[in-house]
């Protein structure tokens, strides 16, 4: 058994983790990075974000080819797909962006090792010891090197007064229906389905089930989501969230709200739910059901129990500012701890967490977080909701633009959507910005940015836009929140 | 009132009632969205005109004309109105703090200078970077007697200004020529500011203006004594055994290294296993945060031609005894041909001053903030000692501590200098942990 000592150790090579493991060596530690997986970039990369982004774009694609191009002139046969095609871009996309952070680990001189750690208390030193059970790479003959199961070969302890966990979280069950990983399913196997499901039952109204029922929905699959509570995108702006749900439900994805999912019946490879809407028991056939119900921190297994390392009521771990755990040298970022689930939130706690170990003040800013749902049209928020405002009390005005009176969305034929940016009602300091329409992930970074600088409504009024874009929407909706809006 | 589809554009003459926020009977306040109504052109929002009880007479999904009456506010059963007192407080909270950039609230927190100790010059109070550069500037300038409100704050707010940790040798001695100043534009940092300024003359006694350099030096002087609650703990060490093993080793160590073996190297040794068991000796005081060093980093006073310097000897604890001494007679080289950089004088977790080579049987030396702790070596003068109940003659140097009562207590303060005491007394214990 051999051991080896280092500045920091950091468990779980997911986006907070690879890129706190970055920093920490830009800034001089000496870092180990433990990841279960032979590829690095945790859950995002393998089978999250990336993945799901890769196929979203394709068969966004697929769906604009098929019903899209007539009104342009564009007159083609059916197009025909190939899911085997599409699938291997896909884990194209991942490797390349796999093997991209391998070359910055080893640029920046980080000790990657893979398997599993566990905390194994302190040495007599007062060093924190991590024993990492080794696993041999499986033999490279799938792309799926992530789904298969490490051998373990032997063990070596690391030791260092650091230990960075960012272990990140896996999918949920729905109470008493396991996953079985083939009928009933997390995200992950819903992003590696080898043919198009003739009906696809999502369970959860959340980003993650909606995105990959529109996936599914667009190469042709019944989908039909199903969530517990009266609306979907719970968390989000009402406005923004109603609106992506007509849209999504006119592209033919059925929703039952207020819906329990009581049991799941496997017949052969397809599956009966049942389920309650409030009147009674009902049943729906269907081939797989995707469980997108909400995630849980990983944190069996890492020996925290043996620590004391102390968890919240939701087993998420206590932290103070400097991400440190109940026990000192004992630090977490990420889904491990409280706040949104997302891979941005992880890398900006990874960063704060280890500049921090190097005595700078920084800190994550939360409230100028953005949140992205990848549907068709896409939905974009940072700040407030005019629901926050309306129970904070804080006054506020509402300036909203459609992209329907947007010349570029015009061109583009996406003419779904809006921006609606909320601004008090005094200073005109921007609370919060929604979008729902066209690219709305990449325009809320204007929004982010002018928020984060304290910005006002007559801020981005004033600043000039390139036309014709985008982004003029935002701009009008600032406008609109003196009444001023020029195109509307 | 009832409550009525607006005109939404001109050619538009119909709507879809798309949604009630509301259900039948609730009681709705003024201006909360009743329904949404969409139209081939827009979505809108209809709010409530008034407060009171809801009651829909046409239900979501319809298509219905403009003006068309969809449901009735009974203004009789309005509820009470929400105050804005009982709101949740963060957000508001959030709200009043002016404008400034991710960068500058960074640097706020640096500088541990809260947003409402500037008054922001930009557009709607927003504050500038140089808005908190001069209220850096104004920090540091500001004699601490003027700030009588909050006499612990501005120590925190200071942390990164060293003073020169000082034996108190007469005032001959103490010409502080190379202060560290990282945040503040260069101060002439290498030469002194010589006295050309204009001199007031009358006979019996002279004023003269202190050197920009001169003020500064004593500005943090006194901002070290009234900032830190800092006291100094003695004792004495007998140096028989590291006299003997430097006149042992003399010439080897001479041959091997090109350098004689002097006292300085024993006495960082000494420290840096000494601040290992006692690591809040090597801490600071960060804001409400105690900042742990994990690393070494040595200041010695060096007395030159143009006044005391503290270069900062780095990563100490990995040098061995020759490496420091190499190292110090560097920094004296240097400081001779007028070649130290600032940043040879940046930093430090620790300083050692060593008002012995002045003659100096016993001081106290100020702290060098923001570090916690300095040893002042002294002297050594043969003494009459008592060994085994016999009075010997030994050579012997008092040593002091001075500390920072703020994080270090007296119990670590005074184990710490007995520490050195007993590895200057044993030096082979030393030598034996590397």
């Amino acid at each position: 058994m051999s051991e080896a000592t280092f500045d920091l150790i950091v468990i779980g090579a997911g986006p907070g983790g690879y890129v706190a493991a970055i920093r920490a060596s830009q800034l001089g530690m000496k870092v180990a990075v433990v990841e279960k997986r032979a590829a690095a970039g945790g859950v995002c990369l393998n089978e999250g974000c990336i993945p799901s982004k890769a196929l979203l774009d394709s068969s966004e694609l697929f769906a604009m080819a098929r019903d899209r191009f007539a009104p342009h002139g564009i007159a083609i046969d059916p197009p025909f797909l190939d899911l085997d095609t599409m699938m291997l871009r896909k884990e194209d996309v991942v490797k390349k962006l796999t093997d991209g952070i391998s070359y910055l680990f080893k640029k920046n001189e980080i000790e990657r090792l893979h398997g599993t750690a566990t905390l194994k208390g302190l040495t007599a030193a007062g060093q924190h010891q991590v024993e990492v059970d080794l696993a041999v790479p499986p033999p490279v003959s799938s792309g799926q090197q992530s789904l298969l199961e490490p051998v373990p070969q032997s063990t070596v302890i690391l030791t260092a007064p650091k230990v960075l966990l960012a272990t990140g979280s896996d999918a949920s069950p729905l109470p008493g229906i396991p996953f079985d990983g083939h009928v009933v399913v997390s995200a992950r196997e819903a992003l590696s389905f080898d043919q198009v499901p003739e009906h696809l039952v999502v369970a959860g109204g959340g980003f993650i089930g909606l995105e990959l029922g529109s996936v599914w929905r667009r190469l042709g699959a019944q989908v039909t989501v199903m969530e517990m509570l009266p609306q979907v995108l719970p968390n989000m702006d009402r406005q923004i969230a109603d609106t992506l749900y007509r849209s999504l439900r006119k592209q033919g994805i059925l929703f039952k709200l207020s819906t329990r999912i009581t049991g799941v019946r496997r017949i052969g490879a397809k599956a009966i739910v049942q389920f309650n809407s409030g009147t009674g028991s009902e049943e729906v056939d269907c081939d797989k059901v995707l469980v997108a119900v909400g995630r849980r921190p990983l944190t069996g297994g890492l020996g925290l129990e043996a620590l004391g390392v102390a968890l919240d009521e939701s087993g998420r771990v206590t932290v103070d500012d400097s991400y440190q755990s109940s026990v000192a040298g004992i630090f977490a970022i990420g889904d491990l701890v409280a706040g949104p689930m997302l891979a941005h939130k992880a890398s900006e706690e990874g960063v704060a967490c280890v500049e921090r170990m190097a005595g700078m003040a920084t800190k994550v800013e939360y409230e100028y977080i953005p949140g992205a749902v990848y549907t068709w049209p896409e939905a974009s928020c940072v700040g407030a909701t005019e629901e926050q405002l309306k129970a904070a009390g804080v006054p506020y005005r509402s300036g909203r633009f459609d992209f329907a009176a947007l010349g570029r969305a015009r061109c583009m034929d996406e003419t779904e959507g809006f921006v609606k940016i909320l601004a008090h009602l005094e200073s005109d300091r921007v609370l919060g910005v929604h979008i729902v329409g066209p690219r709305a992930s990449d325009l809320i970074s204007e929004a982010v940015t002018v928020m984060s600088f304290g910005g006002t409504a007559r801020d981005i009024a004033l600043i000039c836009h390139a036309h014709p874009t985008l982004p003029e929407a935002i701009r009008e909706a600032a406008l609109d929140v003196h009444k001023e809006a020029i195109h509307a | 009132m009832d409550i009525k589809i607006p005109e939404v554009g001109e050619s538009v003459r119909e709507a879809l009632l798309a949604k009630w926020f509301k259900k039948n009977g609730d009681i709705v306040k003024r201006d909360e969205p009743l329904c949404e109504i969409e139209t081939d052109k827009i979505t809108l929002d209809l709010n409530a005109d008034v407060a009171g009880l809801l009651t829909i007479s046409v239900a979501e999904g319809a298509t219905v004309a403009v003006g068309a009456v969809i449901g009735v506010i009974d203004e009789s059963t309005a509820a009470p109105e929400v105050s804005a007192a009982t709101a949740t407080p963060g957000l508001a909270e959030k709200l009043a703090v002016p404008s400034s950039s991710p960068s500058l609230r960074r640097e706020m927190r640096e500088h541990n200078i809260t947003p409402d100790e500037i008054e922001g010059s930009g557009k709607g109070g927003r504050i500038t970077l140089d808005d908190l550069f001069s209220r850096i500037e104004e920090k540091s300038k500001m004699p601490p007697s003027s700030r009588p409100a909050v006499p612990v704050e501005p120590a925190l707010s200071a942390p990164e200004h060293p003073v020169v940790p000082s034996v108190e040798a007469p005032p001959t001695d103490i010409q502080p020529a190379n202060v560290l100043v990282p945040d503040v534009p260069p101060v002439q940092p290498l030469s002194v500011h010589t006295e050309q300024t204009p001199v007031y003359s009358s006979g019996r006694e002279e004023r003269r203006p202190m050197s920009p350099l001169r003020k500064r030096v004593a500005e943090r002087l006194v901002a070290a004594r009234q900032q830190t609650a800092m006291l100094t703990t003695f004792n004495e060490a007998d140096l028989s055994h590291v006299k003997s093993l430097r006149s042992t080793y003399h010439e080897h160590f001479l041959q091997r290294h090109g350098i004689a073996l002097g006292f300085m190297p024993f006495f960082v040794k000494a420290c840096i296993e000494a601040l290992r068991e006692f690591p809040q000796v090597n801490a600071s005081i960060d804001g409400d945060d105690i900042v742990y060093h994990h690393y070494y980093d040595i200041g010695i006073a060096i007395g030159g031609d143009k006044g005391l310097v503290v270069p900062v000897v780095r990563n100490a604890d990995r040098f061995k005894l020759y490496e420091i001494d190499q190292a110090i007679s560097a920094f004296v080289e240097k400081i001779k041909s007028n070649q130290l950089n600032i940043s040879d004088l940046e930093g430090g977790t620790f300083t050692i001053s060593n008002g012995g080579v002045y003659g100096s049987m016993l001081s106290t030396p100020i702290l060098n903030p923001p570090q916690s702790a300095v040893l002042g070596m002294h002297a050594i003068q043969d003494r009459p000692v008592v060994r085994d109940g016999q009075i010997v003659i030994r050579p012997m140097m008092y040593l002091a501590l001075s500390y920072d009562h703020r994080i270090i207590d007296g119990r670590e303060a005074v184990g710490f200098l007995k520490k050195i005491k007993e590895y200057i007394e044993e030096p082979e214990e030393l030598l034996l942990e590397g």
